[in-house]
């Protein structure tokens, strides 16, 4: 699959601040004044950066408040709602610290849990897909969501859950990459399946349909990032959850390690996601399989 | 709305023989002309004229080699466009509603006004049947040409889609699946129409109707491969080797 750098943002930076948002709507840490209002803005801010670079690869972005129509049926539909939901049921929480000191914990609570479903619905736009067996797989949503409560554990400062979310990411990670590398081959799909060919003997391209590169092939067939899976997955792993340990552990109390500790996260992740799209096989490769 | 109704009237759809396609792109054309000029934005191109051409097309034909066990390799050309899945999985995950699958004949359909191009409908397509055009911004499909199915403004022999009408060889035929004594129907049970990717659950309409069995061809073992021989020559071209070899 493509990697557009507006889905990888998109995802990266939604989860990092819904990540946030729920330590903070959890209550896990209470600033007040202005250090809350620094703390809220980055989780909104970090959860509207994000779904605004979603925006970015619409056709017709003018039309987006269409896409909370659909919440019966479509995940990016209810991922919409869940996440404007959650947006606004922390509000009053993060308004009663910024102005007057005062948590309102039930307001605090829900969006907590909204933040996490919203996250969920995030992961399940991908997951949902059974054309991209490598997404359609119970690792994703994992994947997704500890990716999102780390971000909100190293955010909030939260040194033991940070060490131990990074470490089940880590596993959930390297899970997502084993099991997804037989995914394609376990759901059986081939060439020969694809035009039904197979029963007859043995398939393969002759000749493509058109002499140029098309939609399909441009945001379907990607391959161009497979060529360094194995240094990006190291670099993902490293940066994303060994490095940050690490920091923590050897300078625990330290704000810059902190900070670095969250740059370098930032980064895994991103290399992560990278992966997650450009590793996808979809289907409709196989129709131009030689 | 982007639930998928529990089951059509009717369920209008194609039988393709690949027994007697010959791979012309005729009927690609006439799907580009009809759904360029007619409903819906136009299929666009970028750079048509120029080294780069890309373009927007509802209907492609890939051509395959197949080769059996025991027999000698063929040639299969294969359209390829919409197959209006009773199960369409690109119609549940539309975030707008724009797409959707009508009650009364099944067909898959995409309401350009309400269509955000996500693009995640394509990506829900196992066979890539859903193209986003780039210059209009909307996802464009096959809409089994519903504007000259129903069109009586068209003399009645044009009332198919234009893919089917254009066909020279009649290898497209169109019709109702719901309906078992349909053309369609009787050609996808006589000659075993296949379903494509039957294992992701999609239900498609429409029906491939495979090659007919081969004449096992007698002596066409394929060619000797490797170095030619020479052993066995004799006379002036057994001289010629001879000298040769010493060098």
């Amino acid at each position: 699959m493509h990697p557009a750098p507006s889905i990888i943002l998109f995802t990266t930076l939604s989860g990092l601040g819904f990540g946030l948002l729920a330590f903070l709507g959890a209550g896990v840490i209470l600033p007040t004044g202005l250090a809350a209002f620094l703390w809220f803005g980055l989780g909104y801010g970090l959860a509207l950066i994000g779904l605004a670079a979603s925006a970015f690869h619409l056709g017709h972005p003018e039309r987006a408040l269409r896409a909370f129509t659909q919440w019966r049926t479509s995940w990016l539909s209810r991922e919409a709602v869940l996440s404007a939901a959650a947006l606004l049921a922390i509000a009053p929480h993060a308004a009663g610290l910024v102005f007057w000191n005062t948590p309102v914990p039930v307001m605090g609570a829900i969006g907590a849990v909204l933040c996490g479903v919203t996250v969920f619905a995030t992961s399940m736009i991908y997951a949902q897909l059974k054309t991209v067996p490598r997404w359609n797989h119970w690792t994703t949503p994992l994947v997704f969501l500890l990716a999102a409560l780390t971000a909100g554990a190293l955010l909030t400062g939260s040194g033991y859950s940070a060490q131990m979310l990074l470490a089940w990411l880590a596993v959930a990670m390297v899970l997502h990459w084993i099991l997804g590398d037989g995914q394609f081959a376990r759901r059986g799909s081939t060439l020969g399946t694809a035009t039904g060919l197979g029963l007859m003997g043995r398939v393969r391209q002759l000749e493509p349909p058109h002499t140029g590169t098309n939609y399909l092939l441009t945001e379907m067939a990607y391959v161009v990032a497979r060529r360094h899976v194995r240094v990006l997955r190291v670099i993902a792993l490293a940066s994303g959850c060994v490095l940050p340990s690490v920091l923590l552990w050897s300078a625990p109390y330290s704000l810059l390690a902190l900070g670095i500790a969250v740059l370098l996260h930032l980064a895994g992740m991103l290399a992560q996601r990278w992966l997650f799209f450009a590793e996808a096989e979809h289907t409709v490769a196989l129709y131009y399989r030689g | 709305m982007t639930s998928l109704p529990e089951q059509t009237e009717r369920k209008l759809g194609l039988a393709i023989d690949l027994d007697t396609c010959v791979g012309c792109h005729a009927c690609v054309i006439s799907c580009k002309g009809w759904n360029t000029e007619n409903y819906g934005a136009p299929l666009s191109d970028t750079d048509p004229y120029g080294k780069d051409p890309v373009g927007t097309f509802l209907n492609r034909v890939h051509a395959y080699e197949v080769t059996p066990q025991d027999n000698a390799p063929f040639t299969v050309h294969f359209p390829k466009s919409c197959l209006h899945c009773e199960d369409a999985p690109c119609v549940t995950v539309c975030p707008t509603g724009a797409s959707y699958k009508r009650t009364e004949d099944g067909i898959v359909l995409v309401n350009e006004d309400a269509c955000i191009g996500c693009g995640l409908c394509a990506w829900a397509c196992p066979y890539g049947a859903r193209e986003l055009d780039a210059l209009a911004g909307v996802m464009k499909k096959c809409t089994l040409c519903v504007d000259r199915i129903y069109n009586e403004t068209l003399p009645e022999e044009d009332r198919v889609p234009a893919c089917v009408r254009t066909c020279p060889a009649g290898a497209r035929h169109f019709g109702d699946f719901a309906d078992p004594d349909s053309t369609v129907s009787r050609l996808s049970r006589e000659r075993g129409g296949i379903e494509l990717m039957p294992e992701l659950g999609t239900r498609p309409v429409n029906r491939y109707l495979p090659p007919r069995p081969r004449d096992t061809l007698q002596g066409c073992a394929p060619a000797p491969q490797g170095d030619p021989s020479t052993e066995g020559l004799t006379g002036f071209l057994g001289w010629i080797d001879r000298t040769l070899s010493r060098f």
